[in-house]
């Protein structure tokens, strides 16, 4: 009997990780260091937030390329309201509620005037940029806060382990227990493969849609509170092009973006594979703009290539 | 025969209501235009209203290309990014070479902004990936270029030839230049897209994709098609707007694809493809310049025009969203 190892998507990137390692810690001596290493992950710990909600999202058959900007616009509410002589837990407070309110936007004009999410989205993603410019025009806004810093700076007391690894770790299994074990989680799987039959069989797409928007909306307040506290300034311009990077690692980590299939396990792996990835090519000095080109090369190669592999598997039933 | 009644009836119908959508952007259009005359009369001065034409032909240029786009249910979002890879290129050229004729300077745009578009097109048609993921992804990958290619330096106006500036400074008949520019790519495909087979072969994949090939359109073929024509003229538009401003920046037109995309948007075109007419296109970019130029002649800070513009975006969305729903509903009742 032969044993017939299947090659899913998940055992690539755990193969690309352990390649990442090794060549990383071939061509730079700093790379292979536990204490860098976890220190690091703080450096893209929104985008694994916003990228949790992100994945519902896509494999329910939509997009929100307006998260970024939502973030933009949370930051400078409460850059604005901190300014004024507010207390920086309030104005958190307060931006999680303004940005949970920016998605449940997106996702009743989605519902309500039937629009592709890609329109709405879009329409949003300079609604909400535009909002952070108005509010703080072309001035910065310092955070002065030892507490709050800790969010986004800080470890768990006694070990190099940042907080807010922590933080995505717990919303990332809750992400996927209610994604694979849940109703709910299958509704969103059967809303991506067909929303028609979804709503002919009495599933409730409509509001579906609208808690799923609305889950990225408070997503991106969190991240924006996160990069906030970690840059511990805040610019109108704060997370711009964090969308493309946010739907590379939804993408790289397997999720067909026609929606319908995926799972949790492979975005997480993903959102790894993509920071440790440019934290050994900044190691390397490498410019950021090479990063960048190669965060976009990477986004649509992995298209492509599962588009081939899907052909082929098509071709191979026929 | 009752048949034949209904399609015509049908016809009629969508007829009004694309007469009614243009109608639907200049009265915003003139209305805008008296609020901020009365507020101030140098808006409608005759200088001011040079700029706004000036300004709105890049626009129109770039915008009629990303409807090409738009009308096969696709995006392009790489247009921005395009122009300022073209832009940046183009001028280094011409600031390292001064002898270089001037006259060839819009076909090197038309040809780096092709292979730009044909790129976009490869990955759409042939790799089958969804335009939004496909564009997003060179947008980022063009801009990184531009950085690497000027090391982060401007291309200043001194550096440039004389020549390459009065590319759009020069007037024919009293008109700019670059009006005539935008005049002629209008016209081309006004005819291309109303009496030409292949112009009413990207309405069909965009109305209904498995239809057009029933019929026998090439699909493959539209498709890169459309977003060659999307980076031709956007590359177009990079050398003309390097020349207009008379300097290359890195950062140069970010965000110019969303002004794109919300003229195309205004102007009528449905963001699922199919339907919408070229001159609600240039309607819609003549709206949009017309209300940034607005912001700054009422010096009103120009930190509000992308609010602004996401604003009319999802207005306009929403209207025609509202507009199909009551086509959709008066039809279900004669039925």
């Amino acid at each position: 009997m032969k044993i017939r190892l299947r090659i899913t998507w998940e055992i690539i990137l755990l193969i690309l990780i352990v390649l990442v390692f090794l060549v990383s810690s071939f061509f730079s001596p700093y790379f292979l260091d536990i204490v860098n290493l976890l220190d690091n992950t703080t450096n893209f710990m929104e985008k694994g937030l916003i990228s949790l909600a992100m994945t519902y999202i896509i494999i329910s058959g939509n997009i929100d390329i307006s998260v970024a900007s939502n973030m933009g616009m949370t930051s400078a509410f409460m850059g604005v309201l901190h300014r004024m002589g507010t207390n920086i837990w309030i104005c958190a407070l307060v931006g999680l509620i303004i940005a949970t309110l920016g998605g449940y936007l997106n996702g009743y004009l989605i519902v309500r005037f039937r629009l592709p999410a890609i329109a709405v989205t879009l329409g949003t993603y300079a609604l909400y940029r535009g909002i952070a410019y108005i509010l703080l025009q072309d001035t910065a806004v310092g955070i002065e806060s030892e507490s709050f810093m800790y969010l986004g700076q800080g470890y768990i007391a006694g070990t190099p382990v940042p907080f807010s690894l922590v933080l995505y770790v717990i919303f990332a299994i809750i992400f996927g227990f209610v994604l694979h074990k849940t109703t709910f989680g299958r509704y969103v799987y059967s809303i991506g493969n067909n929303e028609q039959a979804c709503k002919f069989s009495g599933i409730p797409v409509e509001k579906i849609k609208i808690v799923l928007f609305t889950i990225a909306g408070f997503m991106s307040g969190l991240g924006a509170i996160l990069l906030t506290s970690r840059l511990s300034s805040i610019r109108p311009d704060i997370g711009s092009g964090l969308e493309l990077e946010v739907i590379a690692t939804v993408v790289l980590g397997g999720v067909s973006i026609l929606g319908g299939s995926g799972n949790m396990i492979g975005v997480v792996l993903s959102l790894f594979l993509i920071g440790f990835l440019t934290y050994s090519l900044n190691l390397l000095n490498i410019p950021s703009q090479v990063i960048t080109i190669i965060m976009g090369s990477l986004l649509v190669g992995t298209v492509v290539i599962s588009n081939l592999l899907e052909q082929r598997r098509a071709r191979a039933v026929k | 025969m009752a048949k034949m009644g209904s399609i015509n009836g049908l016809r009629e119908k969508s007829y009004d209501i694309a007469k009614l959508r243009e109608i639907g952007i200049i009265f915003p259009l003139f209305l805008f235009g008296l609020i901020i005359a009365l507020r101030n009369p140098y808006f409608i001065s005759w200088e001011n209203l040079r700029y706004i034409f000036l300004d709105a032909s890049i626009l129109t240029i770039v915008a009629i290309g990303e409807m090409m786009v738009i009308l096969t249910g696709g995006i392009d979002l790489s247009v921005g990014s395009n122009l300022a890879l073209t832009g940046m290129t183009v001028s280094m050229i011409y600031r390292d070479f001064h002898n270089f004729p001037v006259i060839l300077a819009p076909l090197i745009g038309i040809l780096i902004g092709g292979v730009c578009g044909a790129i976009n097109g490869l990955f759409v048609a042939k790799g089958k990936v969804i335009p939004i993921i496909a564009t997003l992804s060179t947008m980022y990958i063009f801009r990184g270029i531009v950085y690497i290619i000027s090391g982060g330096r401007w291309v200043n106006a001194h550096e440039m030839p004389e020549g390459y500036k009065l590319l759009t400074r020069v007037e024919i008949l009293g008109i700019p230049i670059l009006v005539i520019y935008a005049l002629i790519v209008f016209l081309f495909f006004y005819y291309l897209l109303n009496y030409k087979a292949i112009g009413r072969s990207i309405y069909a994949v965009g109305n209904n994709p498995q239809s057009a090939i029933y019929i026998g359109i090439n699909k493959v073929k539209v498709l890169f098609l459309v977003y060659l024509i999307s980076g031709i003229l956007a590359g177009l538009s990079g050398v003309l707007y390097t020349s207009r401003f008379a300097s290359a920046e890195s950062s140069a037109a970010i965000g110019f694809e969303l002004s794109a995309i919300s003229a195309v948007v205004i102007g009528g075109v449905k963001t699922t493809g199919g339907s919408g007419k070229i001159g609600g296109v240039v309607l819609g970019a003549l709206l949009l310049t017309m209300i940034v130029n607005g912001l700054n002649v009422m010096k009103i800070s120009p930190f509000y025009k992308l609010a602004l513009q996401g604003l009319m975006f999802l207005i306009a969305v929403i209207v025609d969203s509202l507009i199909a729903e009551r086509y959709y509903k008066g039809r279900r009742r004669r039925v």
